[in-house]
């Protein structure tokens, strides 16, 4: 499908997204910064693909998308259980 | 009915552009995650109205990935925030206030 | 509002039904379709997962299932969305802003919800709303980051200001 302008602003925001988050990613400082960092970035990338099967015009990457979420969340709650786990 | 879309899409992706933003600009991992997890989760839910405008036979699967993220990603914020607090790390404070509730009573 | 007192065994299988609905109806979503065929293995599947969760069936419980429920119901989803989108314009001008009007502070409120399910709803509902988040749940006590904490609060006043305007209506359906 061809874009519209407001689509396209809409896709390199979401890309200003993805850098922004990757910055906090890179820089930390601690490693729960980048935990955070990774959180948001998988929010981000579960919406970019719904975005994508939009743009490639295909249903099946809204299954990829809900996997992708599903996985990251228990992804998180397994890093936080380490976290917790060193300082007690 | 693509302009609608298209606005919903923008306001979305903005959204989600602030969230990375205060994530980048917060002085603080607790002040992160709330900006994070705010921002990104109506953004997200923005973004995902906004392709259901677009493509509405897609209405129920949309639906099942905006109420996944509505109930995850709260959750794991919370998760990872109540680890920081039983790892130990403090919140961080202003330097010039001497106002805080619970620490200074 | 108090329901009529039910038997343990009647809820239990109350609760049952509710899930074996719920998954059912996640199935056909998620099949998008309508034909004999996954109505068939979403059934069977939901009969399984139904079965193999009794023993956590518990978690329901906090349920009140009863068409008295659904005005509460409905009545949290509209203030939950008018919180969420107030909550991401009070963070974006925070963030906005140069410089940074913060003044965070880890604060206690107190819920009266008293089932489990009821306190993860209010703690996820917390979390999406202005400038606080849920830090750790400890019984009846709930640990609430907030960013912009006033001066002279304890937790009356938080208790207040964060949680009464969700309980209100959460109480019309969760324990």
């Amino acid at each position: 499908m061809t874009l519209t302008l407001l689509e396209t602003v809409a896709l390199a925001m979401l890309g200003g997204a993805v850098v922004l988050s990757l910055l906090r990613l890179l820089l930390g400082p601690t490693a729960p910064d980048r935990v955070v960092a990774a959180d948001t970035l998988a929010v981000i990338t579960t919406s970019g693909l719904v975005v994508l099967a939009a743009l490639l015009a295909s249903p099946l990457y809204l299954d990829v998308a809900l996997i992708y979420g599903a996985l990251a969340f228990v992804g998180v709650v397994a890093i936080a259980r380490a976290i917790e786990g060193n300082g007690s | 009915m693509r302009l609608l879309a298209d606005v919903i899409l923008l306001i979305g992706a903005a959204f989600t552009l602030l969230g990375a933003l205060g994530l980048v600009r917060m002085p603080d991992v607790y002040n992160r995650i709330q900006a994070g997890t705010k921002a990104v989760t109506l953004g997200a839910l923005s973004l995902l109205l906004g392709i259901g405008l677009l493509y509405p036979q897609w209405w129920s699967k949309l639906l099942v990935i905006a109420l996944m993220i509505l109930v995850t990603n709260p959750l794991g914020s919370s998760t990872i925030a109540r680890a920081l607090l039983m790892a130990g790390v403090q919140p961080w404070k202003k330097v010039e206030s001497n106002s805080t509730g619970e620490n200074n009573p | 509002m108090t329901t009529e007192p039910v038997t343990r065994e009647e809820t239990y299988l109350a609760h049952g039904i509710f899930l074996f609905l719920l998954v059912f109806l996640l199935w056909i979503m998620l099949a998008g379709s309508l034909e004999p065929g996954e109505i068939v293995t979403g059934l069977m599947v939901a009969l399984v997962v139904t079965l193999a969760s009794r023993p956590h069936l518990s978690v329901f419980s906090g349920l009140r299932l009863s068409p008295s429920a659904i005005g509460p119901f409905l009545a949290y989803l509209g203030v939950f969305f008018v919180e969420l989108v107030r909550s991401n314009i009070d963070m974006a001008r925070r963030v906005l802003s140069p410089s940074l009007p913060l003044r965070p502070a880890v604060v206690e409120v107190k819920t009266r919800l008293s089932s489990s399910l009821g306190r993860l709803i209010l703690a996820n509902s917390i979390t999406l709303t202005p400038g606080t988040l849920t830090v750790d749940v400890r019984g009846e006590i709930i640990l609430v980051h907030w960013v912009d904490c006033p001066p002279d609060s304890d937790i009356e006043s938080a208790t207040r200001a964060i949680t009464s305007k969700f309980e209100r209506h959460l109480k019309g359906f969760v324990r």
